[in-house]
């Protein structure tokens, strides 16, 4: 969170390389961010996402949305599939960072349990396209096939009682000659 | 490049059995494809990109990019269309088309799907007509499509299907749990419950295997080639004569035309993009209802300036699809038990005969629904996210059931396919734009179709239920797709004649679920097979050497 914080904070050349770097990322999409861990997000972007994975598919018993790879799935499509969300889910982060900070002083990552609900319950309200973004991303990142980068381990399969791997090959008819179908 | 005997663009599921008509009965064929051809090997089980849910695009074509579709809204402001969108009314582009990932259910109409006016007579604003030929004209053919390619099912149950002269080639597969709990409700309610048709093997047919009975089946090719498309029966079958030449990622242009109104064969653009003229004596265009209608109204020139059989401003018309409406319903005890397809079950009692309807819909219940499918499925009042939501999930996706089924829709005029003057795709081709709504009755006919399976799951012991019916705002198509060039004996008000040949040129056939005059209240893809060998045996033996005698 820190490391947003200083953004704030450019040089007249930082800005402009900046600047260079913005109209890089706009003509290369993800594959210049500066992140190693993920393709498209920013660490803050990806630390915010997380929280508000979290709060549409919080942990219980079961893993929550992020320790299932919620985010690595959504991350991974804003370079591919969801190409056309990425400045929604730039400018959507960006505003629920704004709007923690301004109305309980803290990053949305590290606000209190039920501070980041009613984050999650006024973006719901106030900014609903976004959150609907969110919340079908993560829903798919979670209850999705694992091969994308989310359901890490099949984890909501298993939670739904779904075999995994699923049984293949059921006999049905006994088919040795002789037995009739 | 050589002439042929007969080129025919779209190798889907009526395309795939003229090509192996004609190619059997001596003819040299090109098919054309735009798709590729894929195997079981590119089954992939990906809950998130298939034909059926495709949220990450559509795993058998068209691919988003390059692809676009335009449709209307009701106050007629025109948008864009991707191929993995609703809106875009998809079906497929592949080899064995939209018969490659089927959930493959095997209707036949019964005989008064065809005489829809004189059973009904035609509701204000409809088109709603009777076809020129009968059940009993496309029986044999039936029973053709369903030996040649392969179907399962049991019709023991039901005293609603039309005469036929054989049974079903195979034996049902083995009942699962939804079966066992909702046959004994639909007896107790006077139905007349049993196996509905599928074209999937449910013993060793055709020289593969069955149904392994897994969770991934509709929306996906079978990991065990189990299910029956004519990429795995006739189209080998044709390609093995000798006679056949498959060309895929072909995608037709026009219908070249000379100057005595007769079609000389088709240009296309090859799979390097290359434009290509490929020669024929007939041209048969089997592209289904959406591209059909626009591979025609694309083919204009001198003598057929508003495109190939339109003269008449009947190309487009009549676009059908089905308007799905059901009910789901919530038990307190576990009626998942992970035994595929999952649809097993279906009643025909309410095709026909209720007062006050022009017909109905048959009901049965869904197919598996992957976890993905219940995201928004659950009671209502859930939250839609947090905890509530996720333990939701956990608690009824094993114990939830849902019966739906396809409402025969009443055809409109104004309900239609038409080209788009401005969007174009990426061989600069124009592209289809959709116009028009469902007819109203149609809703009428949902909603109580929605009531009617609400019933049937209270009386199997739902604790809870709701209804799904809808009044979408848009003409519905999708992988149903139907009724652009209307099967009639009048030219004026139909595109071709009861052999499927375009009225006013001797040379071009549309054979696919175009030509249905009415859709229905099944799955349409045995009818589309039967129209398939049906218009293929008569253009066979009409057949005279190097021309057809019309």
């Amino acid at each position: 969170m820190r490391r947003a914080g200083l953004k704030f904070r450019l040089t007249r050349r930082q800005f402009t390389v900046g600047g260079a770097l913005a109209g890089a990322v706009a003509v290369f999409g993800c594959r210049s961010s500066r992140s190693r861990k993920w393709e498209c997000l920013s660490d803050a972007h990806a630390g915010t996402l997380a929280a508000l994975c979290d709060q549409i598919i919080p942990a219980d018993d079961f893993p929550s949305a992020s320790q299932a790879g919620a985010v690595s799935y959504i991350d991974r499509q804003l370079a591919r599939h969801y190409l056309r969300h990425q400045s929604a889910y730039r400018e959507g982060l960006d505003a629920t960072e704004r709007l923690s900070r301004s109305r309980f002083g803290a990053a949305f990552a590290d606000a209190t349990p039920d501070q980041r609900l009613q984050i999650a319950m006024s973006l719901e309200k106030e900014n609903r396209a976004f959150f609907e973004l969110v919340r079908q991303h993560t829903m798919e990142g979670y209850y999705g096939a694992p091969r994308h980068g989310g359901n890490r381990d099949a984890v909501s399969w298993r939670m739904l009682g779904l075999d995994e791997p699923p049984l293949r090959g059921r006999a049905q008819y006994d088919l040795r000659k002789g037995s009739g179908a | 490049m050589k002439r042929v005997n007969a080129i025919v663009v779209g190798a889907g599921a009526a395309g795939g059995i003229v090509a192996k008509e004609l190619a059997t009965a001596g003819l040299s064929v090109v098919l054309l494809e735009r798709g590729k051809w894929y195997t079981a090997a590119d089954c992939r089980k990906d809950d998130l990109h298939n034909q059926r849910t495709t949220l990450l695009g559509n795993a058998f074509g068209p691919e988003d990019q390059g692809n676009p579709r335009v449709w209307v809204d009701k106050q007629g402001t025109a948008h864009i269309a991707t191929p993995s969108e609703g809106s875009y009314q998809n079906n497929a582009a592949c080899v064995g088309g939209g018969t490659l990932s089927y959930g493959a259910q095997a209707w036949r109409y019964m005989p008064q799907d065809f005489r829809m006016r004189s059973t009904y007579g035609s509701p204000p604003g409809s088109s709603l007509e009777d076809w020129p030929i009968s059940y009993d004209d496309l029986e044999p053919f039936y029973e053709k499509a369903e030996y040649e390619i392969g179907v399962s099912g049991d019709y023991s149950g039901t005293p609603f299907h039309g005469p036929r002269r054989r049974d079903l080639p195979m034996p049902p597969l083995p009942p699962n749990r939804e079966f066992q709990i909702l046959e004994p409700a639909a007896k107790r309610l006077g139905l007349h419950p049993f196996h509905l048709p599928m074209l999937r093997n449910s013993v060793p047919y055709n020289g593969r295997g069955p149904c392994m009975r897994c969770r991934w089946c509709c929306g996906f090719a079978c990991e065990v080639d189990a299910k029956n498309g004519t990429q795995n029966t006739v189209i080998p079958v044709a390609l093995n004569t000798g006679n056949c030449e498959l060309r895929t990622e072909c995608t037709a242009k026009e219908i070249l035309v000379d100057d005595h109104g007769r079609a000389r064969g088709v240009a296309y653009f090859d799979e390097r993009g290359h434009l290509q003229e490929q020669l024929a004596d007939v041209v048969i265009v089997s592209s289904a209802a959406i591209e059909s209608a626009r591979l025609l109204l694309n083919s204009r020139s001198k003598l057929f300036p508003n495109g190939l059989g339109n003269r008449y401003d009947q190309v487009g018309r009549h676009l059908q699809g089905h308007h799905y409406t059901g009910a789901v319903g919530y038990f307190d005890f576990e009626t998942y038990d992970d035994v595929g397809p999952g649809a097993s079950i279906a009643v025909m009692d309410y095709n026909h005969g209720t007062p006050g309807l022009c017909g109905g819909g048959m009901l049965a219940n869904e197919f598996i629904r992957l976890p993905i499918h219940m995201l928004d499925r659950l009671p209502q009042g859930t939250p839609r996210w947090g905890l509530a939501h996720k333990e939701a999930m956990r608690h009824w996706h094993k114990r939830s059931v849902v019966i739906m089924g396809p409402t025969q829709q009443i055809p409109s005029a104004s309900g239609r396919v038409t080209i788009d003057p401005n969007v174009r795709d990426k061989w600069d081709l124009p592209v289809a734009r959709f116009e028009g709504n469902v007819h109203p009755h149609t809703f009428e006919i949902g909603d109580v179709q929605a009531k009617r399976a609400e019933a049937w799951l209270k009386e199997a012991g739902a604790i809870n239920t709701s209804q799904m019916a809808w009044h979408p705002e848009s003409v519905s198509a999708g992988q149903h797709q139907a009724g652009t060039c209307r099967m009639g004996d009048d030219q004026r008000g139909s595109v071709v004649d009861r052999n499927c040949k375009i009225h006013d040129v001797d040379n071009v056939f549309v054979i696919d679920g175009s030509v249905h005059v009415t859709n229905g209240g099944f799955n349409p893809v045995l009818t589309i097979m039967a129209i398939a060998y049906y218009a293929s045996a008569s253009l066979v033996r009409n057949w005279k050497g190097t021309a057809f005698r019309s």
